[in-house]
């Protein structure tokens, strides 16, 4: 585009009350990633960068690519929100995203890749010598996949209908699926290596540098805290040049949203006591809530951990990696870049409370979950019309940046799921390497395509709430899934069937009850608030009956929504108890597989492993 | 670090296997532990200590400090020292079964 030209259209989108700011930043990003696919496409060539990026990727760009592939929408915009909204409980999410990393670097980073496949499903088959575990193994990436694709495309409908005012939400979820679609089918993971770490580093500045510009104008993050009065304090605290505006009705109070056990965890409890006929029911209620934030905070805790641990599009990067210690060192510097990162959107959060409270009004997208995109915007207002445009354009485009960057990597591992897995192992063994190739870029197009279909269908759920979902049910299979694979040798694919697929499936099958009645109930009253909720369930013929289930038993409810905490244990219990029952048919070169697992590079047994499967794989 | 044995190893014994997956495992656990009772103390100490953890600490309350802040270094340092110590262990390892080899 030539200056006049973008002049032109920069006055025009200016008439129609777009920030042209905001608009040229979100357009640099998708031309710079479309761009990046292109360059990259005539560097991939075989088979192995497509999948595995010819296994070269070093240290300092895989770390920042697997950071840039996990900072999702969730991430950058529903964290903020989220703190905003619920207060405290919502750190766990910052956290444990961050932290869970240290799980997958203590017990599977290392081996996984000393294991040497392309996929989780040929590890799944590798270590139990068994086809059919693969096609179960499949199934999981493919449906953990889509369940992580949602919020991404949600985020990316609303982000785009932010930006342009007037454009419906599919529109979004359209223009991201067929630009990470495209790029994918280009470049393939070698491809999207360097998308996702050059992705990355905008996320970082993106939501950096705005939210330092803005608190040395509005205050800091400390300062915007401290107005907020904990129940022990009378008086909330408001330095000086500290500005904050009332807070709706709607809004939580101070002590609740400032202190532990608040809002996102009493929810279930809060509707039974809105339902509650007496006061001694109401009292009994009360006297529960505490207990079981508790029990709902450590389950969250679980699912977040061992979710991390346990993401199919995550663990296939460490694949990438030429060995195993590069693979560890990669996770620790994973764990370094979230964590700085993580440290910012809380802060958006706080200020956010301050500033524009008006947010609490509107629900979701259209509320609290957008602060990280209106926050600049209020140094417009300060004089610094211009410097609040680029810092709004900015931020818009690490937006952006977000939800490309992490639908990429799912992407890429759901075609290769379809690609490598069903179609190079189960339906056309003899494929040769050209074949397998095309088979990639024309799965890449039906995910794509079915995840665009899913994704315009979203629109009123919780992006954090939705990934939070994906996590339990990672959490429920591919973790143990993975940790008693590598760990223990009397496991067989018999167990470790069981264990995954009863603990996935009773932990999807929680999760759906919950969600499911919430999405139908938000679509035809766009209501969050719990109390409302609970009073439409009510008069609903089809629901009443789980409806007065969950008020008159909040802890069903509670283990229903986050479920990890009896799930891991139930998974990895059953894996245990049927691995023992069919002790005869553990593999019979088991010590070689172990030894693979975990013996260091420098023996060169890894090698040996590779050459003896060489014939039989044909790649 | 551990000291390479003093015994010829055998790589394809179940004995150096069964050394080798303790020893790493042992190393994992150690510091998972370390992070598992951050994790599982931060909620007890919220719940039973309520006050305390409301205290102001440079405007933050000590449980969002801890949450919000010093949460991620504290990860970082554990991960620090489990690489350290894992790639010492792996050099011991293979050393020591290079040794057997040679013998």
């Amino acid at each position: 585009m030539n200056a006049p030209l973008a002049f032109l259209a920069a006055a025009e989108l200016a008439a129609k009350g777009i920030d042209p700011w905001i608009a040229f930043f979100s357009l640099i990003t998708v031309v710079v990633t479309v761009g990046m696919g292109f360059w990259t496409a005539g560097k991939s060539k075989s088979a192995g960068d497509f999948f595995v990026a010819g296994r070269s990727v070093s240290v300092g760009w895989n770390a920042s690519a697997i950071s840039g592939e996990y900072l999702s929408a969730a991430s950058f915009m529903g964290v903020a929100g989220m703190v905003m909204a619920t207060g405290y409980d919502a750190l766990w999410y910052p956290v444990c995203y961050a932290c869970g990393y240290l799980f997958l670097l203590l017990f599977i980073a290392g081996p996984l890749r000393r294991f040497g496949a392309y996929t989780i499903p040929d590890f799944a088959e590798g270590r139990y010598d068994s086809p059919v575990f693969r096609k179960i193994a499949v199934c999981f990436v493919l449906f953990i996949g889509f369940f992580y694709t949602m919020p991404q495309m949600k985020g990316a409908g609303t982000t785009l209908a932010y930006i342009f005012p007037g454009l419906p939400y599919w529109a979004g979820v359209v223009v991201v699926g067929a630009v990470i679609t495209l790029n994918v089918s280009l470049g393939g993971m070698k491809g999207i290596t360097l998308v996702q770490a050059f992705q990355y580093w905008l996320k970082v500045f993106a939501i950096t540098l705005p939210i330092f510009v803005l608190a040395s104008v509005v205050g800091h993050y400390q300062s915007h805290l401290a107005t907020n009065k904990t129940a022990q304090e009378t008086t909330a605290t408001v330095l000086p040049g500290i500005e904050r505006k009332a807070l709706p009705a709607k809004a939580p109070k101070d002590e609740a949203w400032i202190a532990p056990f608040g809002k996102l965890t009493t929810k279930a409890v809060d509707a039974s006591i809105a339902a509650a006929q007496t006061p001694e029911e109401k009292a009994a209620l009360e006297a529960n809530k505490k207990p079981y934030s508790l029990l709902y905070t450590y389950s969250l805790i679980i699912a977040l951990v061992c979710g991390t641990a346990g993401l199919p599009h995550i663990l296939v990067r460490f694949y990438t990696n030429p060995d195993g210690v590069a693979a560890k060192r990669t996770t620790m510097w994973v764990m370094i870049l979230i964590g700085v990162f993580y440290v910012f959107p809380p802060v958006y959060g706080v200020i956010g409370r301050s500033l524009t409270p008006e947010l609490y009004d509107a629900v979701g997208a259209k509320g609290t979950d957008k602060v990280v995109l209106e926050l600049p915007t209020l140094l417009a207002g300060r004089d610094h019309a211009l410097l609040g445009s680029i810092l709004s354009g900015i931020t818009c485009a690490g937006a952006f940046a977000a939800f490309m960057s992490t639908f990429s990597g799912l992407l890429v591992s759901m075609s290769s799921a379809l690609a490598h897995d069903i179609y190079g192992r189960m339906l056309r063994p003899a494929a040769s390497p050209e074949q397998r190739l095309k088979a990639f870029k024309w799965s890449a197009l039906i995910v794509g395509l079915v995840a665009v279909g899913l994704g315009s269908q979203v629109e009123a759920l919780e992006i954090n709430f939705m990934v939070g979902q994906a996590f339990a049910i990672a959490a429920a299979s591919y973790f143990p899934l993975l940790f008693m694979s590598v760990w223990w040798r009397g496991m067989t694919m018999r167990g470790a069937a069981t264990g995954m697929l009863v603990g996935g499936l009773s932990a999807l099958a929680s999760i759906t009850l919950t969600s499911i009645s919430d999405v139908a109930v938000a679509k035809a009253k766009k209501l969050t608030d719990v109390a409302e909720l609970a009073a439409y369930w009510a008069d609903h013929p089809l629901a009443k009956a789980i409806a007065d289930y969950w008020v008159a038993h909040p802890l069903a409810r509670i283990l229903c929504e986050q479920p990890a905490i009896w799930a891991v244990p139930l998974s990895i219990g059953l894996m245990v108890i049927v691995s023992k029952a069919t002790a005869a048919s553990i593999p019979a070169d088991i010590r070689m597989k172990m030894l693979v697992l975990h013996a260091p590079e420098a023996l060169g047994l890894k090698q040996e492993y590779i050459k003896e499967h060489e014939g039989l794989g044909g790649h | 670090m551990k000291e390479p044995s003093p015994t010829p190893v055998d790589v394809h014994s179940d004995a150096f296997l069964a050394r080798l997956m303790r020893d790493q495992l042992k190393l994992s656990i150690a510091c998972a532990l370390a992070f598992a009772v951050a994790l599982v103390a931060l909620p007890l100490l919220n719940y039973f200590q309520p006050e305390m953890m409301a205290q102001r600490v440079f405007g933050f309350t000590l449980t969002w400090l801890i949450l919000g802040v010093l949460f991620f270094p504290f990860v970082w340092i554990i991960s620090y020292v489990f690489i350290q110590r894992s790639i010492a262990l792996e050099n011991a390892e293979a050393q020591a079964a290079q040794d057997g080899r040679t013998k």
